[in-house]
């Protein structure tokens, strides 16, 4: 919002990112370019590798190989908490929310550590990201308390809180309610129109059709199709890994 | 409970209450820094004690219960705090000036050793800090001119011995106002809700931006100087140092467990409570020798069963009450129809001038 990159000039460039715990690799030369203002969706069966790449580009992983460069600068050095004041921000499938402070605590931590705001300025942005995923209504309300919708939404929010550029969502619909869904999602298009890029990865197809523009589907830890969303949908490398059969 | 709207709330710091205890605060400060006047100095002296356990249980819980680095090597500190007083006061310099300079001296140490016990985590980080209280008691005896491994006696004292105690109660009062305050303010801050973010969930506290090792590092390095300042006044209290086991006992460090978690960890009102509670106990109890320490032990499994809040978690959760305000409360500000806000000439008792100012610009 504050930089608008021209068209076609990439916000992220992920760069032959490979990944691997001892033996086993989970993620080899995975190559991505997300141009700034893209909404783009992450499909794949279990383990292929999905929130592993959202950890290496955020930083919460380090890569095993390749390189990570956001807003033209490489960061496949940088810590986690350098990434998200660069304007990274990033939700986590398992939701791991500040049990013991409130849901309004939650937020003001991105907003102050990540957006590096203070003060009144901080409690705005923190009010702000909870109004827009909608939990203003429970914002004394301590996090540990919250149902799993409310620690999804929290994930949401405190990410938010943080004024990103480019917004990384793991799996934020899964678990939902169908009118629950709809309404999380009109909330991420709204974002996406805001001009924020998105990287969402989501198993609820339905939800992430309603929003991307580009979709990726990465399987045993490579990417085996990318492009507009109902041809990667319909592609033969996508039936086969979910159906299984020869790609 | 007001449903919160967007565009009509406002975060209340509970201000108002911060001035109520700032006067309160003030008041008792001044009343316990006259009572040298009033009470014999036997009974002042004993107060002593007091203040410097409601520091160390301040120090600890911050540690712990705030940034959740459960450490059970304070006595490092403190020992070094006793035995740093005769390190400067062999450098000529007053013993009470010693203790202060001390402190700061031994916080440079602890910012030296943060980077070797935030290598390790939980309960690996817990016994690492053990070790590093060992190892500095190790280090203290083999200095002859610190009495070796038979403790010391502080060479130049004030000689009048009413105005040792007066001058060791000012300073021990001093301290334990300013960890409070100072803990008060710190948490009040940016950095307490990092802090106890990265106490919650340091993955999550990263990925929103938190320097995890730095916020951390700066509790580690005051909880040390408050550790250090309580074993300075250990150390002008006794005139010295009975031994270096004792100033470097483990046991210090779980009286101030004891203390935290009967009072309330993860409060700021909770250790002073604990404190008092274990000051009490200490003060007629101690005699029973062994069955003291049983009674203590029995003490703390009973309330962490029955009340794993603590005292004042227990007092709080019912009653709703706040000594010293951190949180933060999201409230409207949007008020029924025909109420409208008062006008600058208007008077508006007990409201404080930034929440009419709130409410005035969402209504703008």
């Amino acid at each position: 919002m504050t930089r608008t990159a021209g068209a076609g000039e990439a916000l992220l460039e992920v760069d032959s990112v490979a990944k691997s715990y001892g033996a086993l690799d989970v993620l080899t030369a995975v190559h991505l370019s997300v141009p700034a203002g893209q909404a783009l969706g992450i499909v794949g069966p279990n383990g292929a590798g999905k929130s592993t790449l959202l950890s290496v580009i955020n930083g919460t992983e380090r890569a095993t190989a390749g390189t990570v460069r956001f807003g033209g600068r490489d960061v496949t050095a940088t810590p986690a908490d350098a990434r998200a004041r660069a304007g990274m921000g990033r939700t986590f499938q398992v939701p791991r929310p500040f049990a013991h402070l409130t849901v309004f605590e939650n937020a003001l931590a991105g907003a102050t550590a990540g957006a590096g705001l203070r003060g009144r300025a901080a409690d705005d942005r923190a009010l702000a990201a909870l109004a827009m995923a909608d939990m203003l209504g429970v914002a004394n309300t301590p996090a540990g308390a919250l149902p799993l919708l409310g620690r999804k939404r929290l994930e949401l929010a405190r990410a938010l809180a943080t004024d990103p550029r480019l917004l990384l969502l793991d799996e934020i619909a899964g678990g939902l309610t169908e009118a629950e869904c709809d309404s999380l999602v009109a909330t991420i298009r709204s974002l996406h129109t805001q001009g924020i890029t998105i990287i969402w990865i989501e198993h609820v197809v339905r939800a992430l059709l309603a929003v991307v523009e580009r979709l990726v589907c990465l399987a045993t830890g490579v990417i085996v199709a990318d492009g507009e969303p109902s041809e990667v949908m319909r592609s033969d490398a996508v039936r086969a890994v979910y159906l299984g059969g020869a790609l | 409970m007001t449903s919160l709207v967007p565009g009509e709330v406002r975060v209340d710091r509970l201000r108002r209450r911060m001035i109520t205890v700032q006067i309160i605060g003030a008041g008792v400060i001044l009343a316990l820094a006259m009572a040298p006047y009033v009470f014999e100095p036997s009974i002042t002296s004993q107060w002593i004690k007091l203040f410097y356990l409601i520091t160390l249980a301040t120090a600890w819980n911050l540690l712990a219960g705030f940034a959740g680095m459960v450490s059970v090597g304070q006595q490092a500190y403190i020992g070094l705090g006793a035995y740093g007083v005769f390190v400067f006061n062999d450098l000529g310099l007053d013993p009470y000036s010693s203790a202060l300079v001390a402190s700061l001296a031994i916080g440079a140490i602890a910012f030296a050793l943060s980077f070797v016990a935030f290598r390790l985590r939980g309960g690996y980080f817990a016994i690492g800090t053990w070790v590093i209280a060992e190892a500095a008691r190790q280090i203290v005896i083999r200095f002859d001119s610190l009495g070796a491994g038979r403790g010391r006696g502080i060479s130049d004292y004030t000689a009048d011995p009413v105005m040792r105690n007066l001058f060791t109660y000012w300073l021990a009062l001093g301290i334990v106002v300013a960890t409070l305050i100072g803990t008060l303010f710190l948490l009040r801050s940016r950095l307490g809700v990092a802090l106890q973010s990265v106490r919650d969930n340091e993955v999550a506290a990263r990925a929103l931006g938190v320097d995890v090792s730095r916020a951390k590092r700066i509790v580690f390095v005051l909880a040390a100087v408050m550790a250090a300042l309580a074993g300075a006044v250990i150390c002008l209290q006794q005139i010295g140092v009975q031994s270096p086991s004792q100033i470097f006992s483990v046991s210090f460090s779980a009286f101030m467990v004891f203390m935290v978690l009967i009072g309330g960890i993860g409060t700021l009102e909770g250790p002073i409570i604990g404190a008092i509670v274990y000051y009490v106990m200490d003060l007629y109890f101690s005699q029973m020798g062994l069955w003291y320490l049983v009674v203590l032990g029995v003490l703390a499994i009973a309330i962490t069963l029955f009340l794993p809040q603590g005292i004042w978690g227990a007092l709080r959760s019912r009653f709703d009450i706040t000594l010293f305000p951190v949180g933060h409360r999201v409230v409207a500000t949007s008020r029924p129809a025909g109420a409208a806000p008062a006008g600058p000439g208007e008077p508006r008792p007990n409201r404080t001038t930034d929440a009419t100012a709130a409410s005035a610009t969402t209504e703008g």
